[in-house]
């Protein structure tokens, strides 16, 4: 009986997915996945008045908004949504709306491929997604076949954009990597440098590696290299101990800042105090809540944007975003609501419609992307080469008294 | 002096483990039933204290007395509403699906209430370090606390379970379900209790796991979850001694592998070495070898 | 004779299920009516089918609980891609996405023996925590795992990707945690499908066997087993090599659906190995169409839920410990004995049999 049941369920599953999503493809859109906490009112309005004039441009976010990746995730659906929020209050592109629709991956490839699958059924046109490297290099295989135009905010790995309809907004790994050492070469920071770094993260062994490789042309010399796991990711006294051992100077951290926030206690603890230099995913260690931001006195940090930079436009965009989420958006924030933003000049430039195709479009917008220069959070005047890589300069950033100030 | 250092960074990691083992290793003991919620009773615990010491401004004590309150509400009613019901199924895997299933529902539960951000965990202990040998060695007033702790919970269970009329139930119940009841002891209440006990203990331990460990994110609780259930089992699973011997064995050998075989490979070398441990002595260090009768 | 026809039946049954889905699915996909959804989930659903089933040989038949199925298909995917990424230009697709699947299979099961041997002294969760730590084993190796090839052959390292020493023109195939990238896109539905009907036809067979009824022996009572002359090793060994090798042929399959492989605690930690375990538990520990049907409800419904947004996992979990109370709990049983649809028919027939009469 128990099977019958059960066949029952799943054949009724089956053919309410069948279909719900295939000879429908609209329906679906009805329950916009986007009634994010703060702001549902919004984007109902926005809706009420996509139907007016100019069309509907549909957007799709893909990110993933639970399990341990979870808060970069809600970073970029928080801020996508504003910017989106914000343009269409001011009357869209070219006088068209945007729908946003953010789906979760739960930064796992394969999900990620299933939430594009839904975005697509959705009649999405242009992507702004992943937000993690390896659903991004997942995902860029199925835009390039459908010719869709993909930009992510955040994929770091160098294969996570290897086609021409594939752009991002943050750096690639080897250039932070490399910038890095050339920064504390060039500035004389140290010689004797140790490395803790994540080597199950594609991120941090990507940046961990180019920095290796450029250290040396740099007169660095690397006396410990530890790595830890998102496995065993509470207790960094070894790295630690070991670093103070070879005697470093500088600490270099490519990692993200939960981890970080840790090692500096530990170290404050140790009695270790060193320079420790970090990149974009230290970024929101201040933001952390109820963090001893004493701890991260004198940390630096290559990161194209700072929270609390004096700048109108960063200013504006963490108020609102405090405003509507409660938490200090990071870096992931900003690069995607730099992201939305692109896709909107991209999309002036080139002049599309929101009745083009999502392939024609993206004929278009691979050529306009490489146009268009934009005044970012994340870098005023950034372009981007036909490789999808921007071309900004990373600041370098020091923490003194609780607060970033340039270098 | 480095080697010693290791050492006592090892056994601050490993009492964390040994703390949160407690809990599981009573459970197993008693229900027989690998609660995979248990890590994310841990997780609980620590928001509960974090939410009311950081956001309301109480006193730790109070804080932790009152997130001990919640988790042992908690823990009753988890065992009430989804383990109970399949105690007498026809497979003991069925109540370890819904642990799981459990286990989902806390974590995504804290997602929504408390959102993914890392909340950094103010520690709730005073007690200043120890500083040994000029600067070289130095033991911090966590790692004091968490091993005392962890004794005299574990001397408190043990009297608990020898003395006390409840604590023979247990014992009784832990022995056979079936005999225990025949001799007139409240089963459910006994497992009822065991879940109590070991939820508040869950508390104690979020608690000293994120003073520890100041990063406190809906997903906490997972890993030393399984790290604390690996250690359990490594002490003989049911073994209260057992669990703080392997808990604080698992540290070590977590530390002196990072320190002095490769850092990339810690884990593999902490489950390698359970492996061979339990080859060699099937039921764990202190484990009882249990006679099959034909 | 009756008896065997039963169970023939029951059999044809299961694979008649796996080919009407299949029909059903192509027959909307060629009159346009599938989504794109669906259609990109069709591959993943033959994965975790096929898993189900694998990990069900292990926990229905032989009895023992297995927490690293992940591992053994981690194992697989990595050598089925490894395999193909080194013969890209070399061969023609079909021929190397075959051998590819040999080799994974293969593979697998020289660690399902590796594994099997010591874990043959233990039983029960401590049987478990092994297997467990085996999986997790296999994952933190992958991560550090460097191989590359020039024209000196291939290099490997466990450290980094610079002490492979490549010259510049060689190429990293598998790059620590980054795994694999550009493993060629060969998986397909109907391969699937026969892999599904492939992996049936081996353990519906076993289990009917005479190994099959030996193993169950060993399952239902060890002792008395072993003193009517049954081989525990032999049999053990058997079932768990044998469900190895066929999740390594599930991890070549989603290596071969993706283009990229990394070996994630999402996709081959301990979760994934549970997540297996809950399709097996779900759908009834031994019933291997029970195994089919549950691997595919439990993949399609948090796919189902998207439209919830936020509440999506949680809601999951919800009604994943529903349908466990459901099934499980002996006071559902009972009710759903009592009120089952199968009862209430026939009590509906037996007044008409009454008059009748």
């Amino acid at each position: 009986m128990k099977k019958f049941l059960s066949i029952a369920v799943a054949s009724a599953m089956v053919a309410a997915a069948l279909t719900g999503c295939g000879s429908n493809p609209s329906s679906d859109s009805t329950a916009p996945t986007e009634g994010t906490e703060g702001n549902a009112s919004d984007s109902g309005t926005a809706e009420g008045g996509a139907s007016a004039e100019g069309g509907v441009f549909k957007i799709g976010g893909i990110g993933p908004v639970t399990g341990a990746a979870a808060v970069y995730g809600q970073a970029v659906k928080n801020a996508a949504q504003l910017a989106v929020d914000e343009i269409n209050a001011a009357g869209g592109i070219n006088g068209a709306q945007i729908e946003f629709n953010f789906q979760d991956d739960e930064h796992d490839a394969e999900k990620a491929v299933n939430a594009y699958n839904t975005l697509k059924d959705w009649d999405m046109q242009v992507l702004l997604g992943t937000v993690t490297s390896t659903p991004c290099t997942a995902v860029v295989e199925k835009t390039h076949e459908d010719n869709l135009f993909h930009l992510t905010p955040s994929g770091s790995a160098v294969e996570s954009i290897q086609y021409d309809n594939a752009f991002r907004v943050c750096f690639s790994d080897p250039n932070q990597g490399t910038a890095s050492a050339q920064y504390i070469g060039e500035n004389k920071l140290a010689t004797k440098v140790a490395v803790i770094y994540n080597s199950s993260d594609v991120y941090s062994s990507g940046i961990y590696q180019t920095f290796a490789t450029e250290a040396p042309n740099q007169g660095l010399e690397i006396v410990s290299a530890e790595a830890f796991t998102a496995d065993s990711n509470t207790d960094f006294s070894v790295q630690l101990q070991k670093a103070k051992d070879a005697g470093a100077e500088l600490v270099f951290l490519p990692i993200y800042y939960t981890e970080a926030s840790i090692i500096l206690g530990q170290a404050d603890k140790m009695g270790f105090d060193p320079l420790f230099f970090g990149c974009d995913g230290l970024d929101g260690i201040l933001a952390v809540e109820d963090f001893d931001i004493s701890l991260a006195e004198g940390v630096m940090l290559l990161t194209p944007f700072a929270a609390d930079a004096e700048d109108e436009l960063t200013q504006s965009f963490v108020k609102a975003y405090q405003d509507s989420f409660g938490d200090v958006p990071n870096q992931f924030a900003a690069d995607a609501y730099d992201g939305i933003y692109a896709i909107k000049a991209a999309i002036e430039k080139a002049g599309v419609t929101p009745d083009m195709s999502a392939s024609d479009i993206c004929d278009a917008l691979k050529v306009s992307m490489t146009e268009i220069t934009i005044d970012g959070l994340t870098g005023s005047g950034m372009t981007w080469g036909a490789d999808g890589e921007p071309n900004k300069e990373p600041k370098a950033v020091k923490i003194t008294d609780g607060a970033y100030a340039a270098m | 002096m480095s080697l010693l250092s290791y050492l006592i960074n090892g056994i601050s990691l490993g009492s964390v483990y040994a703390i949160i083992a407690l809990g599981y290793t009573m459970v197993y003991g008693i229900a027989k039933m690998l609660n995979f919620a248990h890590g994310d009773v841990i997780m609980v615990g620590g928001y509960v204290v974090f939410v009311l010491a950081s956001g309301m401004g109480l006193p730790p004590i109070l804080a932790v007395l009152i997130s001990m309150v919640v988790c042992t509400v908690l823990g009753m009613v988890i065992e009430r509403v989804a383990y109970k019901p399949l105690r007498m199924a026809a497979s003991p895997l069925a109540v370890l699906i819904t642990a799981i299933g459990v286990s989902y529902l806390l974590q995504n539960l804290a997602l929504l209430l408390f959102g993914a951000n890392t909340k950094s965990f103010t520690s709730v202990v005073t007690i200043p370090a120890i500083v040994l040998a000029e600067g070289q060695l130095t033991i911090s007033g966590e790692t004091i606390v968490t091993i005392i702790a962890c004794i005299v919970i574990m001397v408190g269970l043990t009297v608990f379970i020898k003395k006390t009329k409840a604590g023979q139930a247990m014992l009784a119940v832990s022995e056979d379900k079936g005999a225990a009841q025949l001799m007139g002891i409240n089963v459910n209440g006994t497992i009822a209790l065991t879940f109590a006990i070991g939820s508040a203990l869950a508390a104690v331990a979020g608690v000293l796991l994120c003073s520890t460990y100041p990063s406190l994110t809906p997903y906490t609780g997972a890993m030393p979850g399984i790290k604390a259930f690996v250690a359990a089992v490594f002490g003989g699973i049911g073994s209260i001694p057992g669990a703080m011997i392997g808990g604080i064995l698992l540290g070590i050998i977590e530390i002196l592998g990072k320190a002095y075989i490769s850092s990339q490979m810690a884990d593999a070398i902490v489950f390698a070495v359970l492996i061979v441990v339990l080859l060699v002595k099937p039921t764990g260090i202190l484990g009882k070898e249990i006679q099959e009768k034909v | 004779m009756n008896k065997m026809n039963r169970v023939t039946k029951q059999n044809l049954i299961t694979y008649a299920i796996v080919i009407v889905a299949y029909l059903i699915v192509m027959l909307l996909g060629l009159t346009g009516h599938i989504s794109s959804l669906m259609e990109g989930l069709l591959v993943p659903l033959c994965i975790y089918v096929i898993l189900a089933v694998s990990l069900n040989l292990v926990v229905g038949i032989l009895g023992e609980l297995s927490l690293g199925h992940a591992g053994f298909m981690c194992v697989g995917a990595f050598a089925g891609a490894f395999f193909s990424m080194c013969t890209k230009e070399a061969m023609p697709a079909g021929l190397r996405f075959l051998l590819a699947l040999v080799i994974g299979a293969a593979v697998a099961a020289v660690f399902g023996i590796l594994i099997g041997i010591p874990v043959l002294r233990l039983r029960g969760d401590y049987l478990a925590i092994v297997t467990l730590a085996f999986g997790e084993i296999i994952k933190n190796l992958m991560n550090v795992l460097y191989i590359g090839r020039d024209e000196t052959g291939f290099h490997f390292s466990m450290k980094d990707s610079m002490a492979l020493g490549l010259s510049p023109e060689g190429k990293t195939i598998i790059n620590g945690p980054q795994g694999i990238t550009g493993t060629p896109h060969d998986a397909s539905f109907t391969i699937g499908i026969a892999l599904i009907l492939l992996t049936l036809f081996i353990i519906l067979n076993l289990i009917h066997s005479r190994d099959g009824r030996a193993i169950m022996a060993i399952r239902d009572n060890r002792i008395a087993a072993e003193s009517i002359g049954i081989n525990v090793t032999k049999y053990k060994l058997m079932a768990f090599t044998l469900s190895a090798s066929i999740a390594g042929v599930a991890g070549v399959l989603y290596a071969h659906n993706l283009s990229t492989l990394t070996a994630l605690p999402k996709n081959f930690g301990y979760n994934m190995s549970i997540m297996i375990l809950v399709f097996v538990v779900l759908g009834g520990i031994g019933n291997i169409r029970g195994s089919v049907i549950s691997a595919v409800v439990l993949t399609l419904l948090p796919e189902l839920l998207r439209g919830l947004s936020d509440y999506r996992m949680l809601i999951y979990a919800v009604v994943l410990i529903a349908m466990m109370l459901f099934n499980w709990s002996p006071k559902a049983v009972t009710f759903r004995e009592r009120y089952s649809l199968k009862r209430l028919l026939h009590r509906e027939k037996t007044p008409d049999n009454h008059a009748a009469q």
